[in-house]
């Protein structure tokens, strides 16, 4: 099965890649873009598991690995 | 005393680590493997500079696991010194032994050059030979060094006295314009709370002949070498 | 089988594809033709400049490889080889600027330690369109991260080269890629198969449908189709490379390899069929061995696929154990995918069939070799400034434009985002005539320069390639090197046009008589033609490389003045014409000849005098005067002290003041000496013949020119630090 790992910067932590994005959005003429935050995005192949060990081992896998915790946010889903 | 050197997959900066230890302070020093699990009897580790696996997924952020690190982690819990210079900082932000973490340089761009640094503490294992507000040019070479940690953790910091090095001007004000990749208190070098884990952004093996331009970076080796003797 | 389409795809001619069938004595399938297509390539055959390039002065005591071999390899004397190279990666750069770029870094750096060598240095010769052009500011922050990435990753130093901007490569940026590595004399390996029955080894990362006909792509022009092209770039991984490279080099140093050779731009064609002809052998390969990172490939894709950070190498059966476990400490694979064979014939199986079996003698060394028609263009001729423009009437506002212009402000914009110091050898960092690397546990250092005016070359082609050889020589000599060897890229429109090859003919005779008069040899380089975009070609842009020693680090020079007070000197001729030079280009507005001449004999015997000047330690500092001319090379002077020294100098009678201060005729150069050199300086000076004017001295904090007392600039140097520092950031700052 796949899994979607999508990790980004927490809220509270400034994303200089995102604000000039935004800056260059808006130089572009798109003036209604009004926030952009960036991230990684991790799709993984794994075995078939039943959801309750996917509920553990995912986000395990995002908090030691994918993500720094101090800095970062994960969310994920279940493509296929 | 012994020092060694840690090569990770991906480190650029260990022979030069080693070149200073070994030809310019005639140090006894080692290579250590990553994938090892002794340290062979060293009384300091020098994490080194570099793009460990290619920092891929964030900047030190594999090179944490290495069979070798977790040793690291023991001996430094043992009270031995350990000294992280840039990419070798982040390994110890990643392995958790330093608090906080590591963002893209505020100007997004990777930043080789030298910097004026002031020495906030002066009474570390690696800044001993220095005295406070004393201003060290040392260079940088790094994409991300940008410092934060959450406020909880910074004011912990701080009341620890754990700042031991700040971007600095030439006369060493910490000032906005000095603070190059955009870190939290212009925060440079930081020590852990029992004092023997040091994480620097800068290359004092960058600076420690008087050929290659400056030689401020002799302090941080020469405060080493008088607090292990 | 093969039809017409199917051999314009592979931009093969009719009558080389009748060549082929001759040689191989049937009809090539069309794994056989990809083969072909790619090794008769431009790219890799050099079918069109090959009997030009004869003429390069290629041997000399210090040679100890020229060209023909991944790099050239230079004695530095004692126990150490200089091994160097330069290379373009023009195309890729355009169609995707980061990994090109990168790509680039990578292609060369490969090239470098296959030889045995750790590469110490990169540098690179950048050339872009105007800035005021979004696309040549997307193409040159993308060239600029993508060289950064790759070079910083690795843990190589970039440490200088040159960046300049003109119209002609708007859309068409040149990127060359220099590297130099240090080998042990005695250490040198070799693209060899050795003897029959020695296993090949694939080491490095897995192959996948890469750049498949990147060095086909590489010989032909732009057009519109360019999305369309997109796919052929590779994306480099400087990890995986740095891996390859220590493992190598283990491999090397305990004496486990027979041959070895890079993949570069044709892949496993390129290496296999090599080797084996350097070797007199033939070899055999099954592509069901080679490790791939896609299902379904093809055997024309495997052999044609430019998957960066692999290598091929040749050992003996008993070593293959040891060569695998260095290769597995370093968590890469080393698979034996075939043997060195009797016989002379490139032979690959895949799934148990014979796929192509072709002599390796055709494919390397029997490509057809063109004599192509050159024609002097006549409209050059009348692009010759017939009458000297007005004088300006502010001298100081001229000079601050002047100082703004991209190709002379401030390159740190750049530099700061290269590591241009690990590995701890960097003695100069970037901005100085050459860049300088100790050599450690000795007194010596090495320096390097690249160095072409394309302005110069299209007025003036011949003297354009002489120029680029002797500026590049000066460079060494203001920091007080002594050059050993050459290396060369060649950049040019498209060869089957007489215009554009009689340019390269001219540029390469140029350089061949500048080499002999400098007693230097060309130990390698690369050609690059088909830079052209939409019909329209680049200026011809000869990029030269050189590669020199200083005996006593100590005594190295750098641009900077150093003392108040201290004397200023112009070595050489004042010059007479503007032409050609930045100035009439970019401030009077008219691209106009004729481009500088430059006296060989007068050059070289300037050159000795500085080196022997700085050797007997007379000087303070010494700037070559190039770009923008004698004005700003003056305050480049000033810029390189340390506390922004100013100069006080007077200008002669004649010629005219924007002459004088701006031409770039040859052979010229602004040093400083301290009064009590004055006297041996200028008695050396006689009895070496050398022309020279006393200019004026390092005074005050500002940059002072007068003529018959009259002041004709006068600006504090803070200020014109500040224009020049700015210039270039100021076109990337982020919008907000």
């Amino acid at each position: 099965m796949k899994i979607r790992v999508l990790v980004s910067f927490k809220e509270s932590v400034l994303d200089p890649q995102g604000q000039t994005v935004k800056n260059a959005l808006h130089s572009l003429g798109y003036d209604f873009v009004k926030d952009v935050r960036q991230g990684k995005v991790f799709e993984l192949e794994i075995d078939d598991l039943p959801r309750e060990q996917l509920e553990v081992k995912i986000p395990e896998i995002a908090d030691k690995v994918l993500a720094n915790p101090i800095i970062e946010k994960f969310e994920w889903e279940i493509l296929e | 005393m012994k020092f060694g050197v840690v090569i990770f997959p991906g480190s650029n900066c260990d022979y030069d680590t080693y070149w200073v230890l070994k030809e310019v302070f005639h140090q006894e020093t080692l290579f250590l493997w990553h994938k090892d699990h002794d340290l062979r009897g060293i009384d300091c580790v020098v994490l080194p500079g570099g793009f460990s696996y290619g920092d891929y997924l964030r900047s030190g952020a594999i090179a944490r696991f290495s069979p070798l690190m977790q040793e690291v982690r023991e001996f430094a819990a043992r009270g031995g010194l350990v000294l992280g210079i840039c990419n070798g900082f982040q390994v110890l932000l990643e392995l958790g032994l330093l608090p906080g973490a590591m963002l893209r340089n505020k100007n997004l761009k990777f930043l080789c050059q030298f910097v004026h640094l002031k020495i906030n503490n002066a009474e570390t294992p690696f800044t001993n030979q220095g005295r406070p507000g004393q201003v060290l040019r040392i260079p940088i070479a790094h994409y991300d060094g940008n410092f934060y940690a959450p406020p909880e953790t910074m004011e912990e910091i701080k009341k620890n006295n754990q700042i031991v090095l700040q971007y600095s001007t030439s006369t060493g004000e910490t000032t906005e314009e000095a603070n190059v990749n955009g870190s939290l208190e212009n925060i440079a070098g930081l020590i852990n709370q029992q004092g023997n884990v040091l994480g620097m952004m800068p290359h004092p093996e960058r600076a420690s002949e008087a050929v290659l331009g400056s030689q401020d970076g002799r302090l941080i080796f020469q405060s080493i070498i008088s607090w292990l003797s | 089988m093969i039809d017409k389409k199917t051999l314009e795809e592979h931009n093969l001619t009719p009558e080389e594809y009748q060549r082929i069938v001759e040689l191989i004595g049937r009809e090539p399938n069309l794994t056989e033709l990809g083969i072909f297509s790619l090794m008769w390539s431009e790219h890799c055959s050099y079918k069109s400049s090959k009997i030009h390039l004869k003429k390069l002065p290629t041997t000399g005591p210090q040679v100890i490889q020229g060209p023909g071999e991944n790099a050239g390899v230079i004695d530095l004397g004692e126990d150490l080889a200089a091994v160097f190279k330069i290379e373009s990666h023009n195309h890729p750069s355009f169609i995707e600027p980061y990994q090109g770029a990168a790509t680039g870094v990578g292609g060369i750096l490969r090239d470098i330690f296959t030889m045995g060598a750790r590469p110490i240095a990169l540098l690179d010769s950048l050339r872009f369109g105007p800035l005021d052009q979004t696309a040549n500011r997307v193409i040159m922050e993308g060239v600029v991260s993508g060289i950064s990435g790759y070079g910083n990753s690795i843990g190589v130093p970039t440490v200088g080269g040159e960046v300049y901007f003109h119209p002609c490569y708007s859309l068409n940026p040149l990127v060359n890629v220099f590297c130099l590595g240090l080998a042990p004399k005695d250490k040198i390996f070799y693209a060899r198969a050795g003897r029959p029955g020695n296993p090949v080894l694939y080491v490095g990362a897995k192959t996948g449908r890469d750049g498949i006909h990147g060095a086909t792509m590489a010989s032909a022009e732009f057009d519109e189709n360019l999305e369309k092209k997109r796919p052929n770039v590779q994306v480099g991984d400087p990890f995986k490379e740095k891996l390859l490279l220590e493992a190598c080099l283990e491999a090397m140093a305990q004496g486990l390899i027979i041959g070895i050779q890079d993949m570069g731009a044709a892949g496993l064609t390129c290496s296999t069929t090599e080797m084996a002809a350097k070797s007199g052998t033939g070899i055999e390969i099954n592509l069901d061995l080679v490790p791939q990172r896609e299902e379904g490939m093809t055997p024309y894709e495997i052999m044609l696929s430019e998957s960066q950070e692999r290598m091929l190498l040749v050992t003996t059966e008993e070593k293959v154990g040891q060569v695998q476990a260095i290769f597995a400490k370093w968590d890469l694979d080393a698979v034996v995918i075939g043997r060195v064979i009797e016989g002379k014939n490139l032979k690959v199986w895949f799934k148990g069939e014979l796929v192509v079996d072709v002599p390796v003698e055709a494919v390397v060394n029997l490509c057809p070799v063109y004599h192509r028609p050159w024609k002097e263009p006549t409209e050059r001729g009348q692009q010759i400034l017939k009458e000297l423009p007005s004088h300006p009437s502010d001298f100081n506002r001229v000079f601050r434009q002047l100082l703004a212009s991209p190709t002379i402000a401030d390159k740190e914009w750049v530099f700061r985002q290269y590591d241009h110091m690990v590995q701890i050898n960097t003695v100069f960092l970037p901005g100085a005539d050459a860049a300088v690397l100790r050599i450690k546990g000795t007194p010596q250092a090495l320096a390097v320069t690249l160095d072409g005016n394309s302005a110069y070359c299209y007025f003036n082609p011949r003297e354009g390639g002489k120029i680029a050889v002797a500026e590049a020589c000066r460079n060494l000599a203001c920091v007080g090197a002594r050059p050993l060897g050459v290396t060369n890229c060649l950049n040019f429109g498209n060869p089957e046009k007489p215009e554009i090859m009689w340019e390269f003919k001219e540029v390469v005779e140029g350089m061949a008589e500048a080499c002999r008069n400098f007693n230097l040899p060309i130990t390698g380089g690369n050609v690059s033609f088909y830079n052209e975009t939409e019909g329209n070609p680049i200026y011809p842009t000869p990029v030269v490389g050189v590669v020199g020693l200083i005996d006593d680090l100590k005594k190295a020079l750098r641009p900077g003045f150093q003392n108040q007070g201290d004397l200023i000197y112009l070595l050489g001729p004042w010059g007479e014409s503007l032409g050609a030079s930045l100035y009439l280009r970019e401030i009077v507005g008219q691209e106009k000849g004729p481009a500088p001449r430059v006296d060989l004999h007068l050059e070289k015997k300037i050159q000795e005098f500085c080196l022997e000047a700085i050797h007997q330690e007379l000087l303070h500092s010494a700037h070559d005067i190039s770009e923008g001319g004698l004005a700003v090379c003056l305050a480049e002077c000033c810029f390189h002290s340390e506390s922004f020294l100013g100069a006080r100098i007077a200008l002669p009678p004649e010629p005219r003041p924007d002459i004088a201060l701006f031409n770039e005729d040859q052979s010229r150069l602004i040093v400083s000496l301290s009064p009590e050199k004055e006297k041996t300086f200028l008695q050396l000076a006689e009895t070496k013949e050398i022309p020279l004017t006393h200019l004026g001295e390092v005074t005050g904090q500002a940059i002072t020119i007068t003529q018959a007392g009259q002041i004709i600039i006068d600006l504090s140097v803070a200020e014109a630090y500040q224009i020049w520092k700015t210039s270039l950031p100021n076109f990337f700052k982020i919008k907000s």
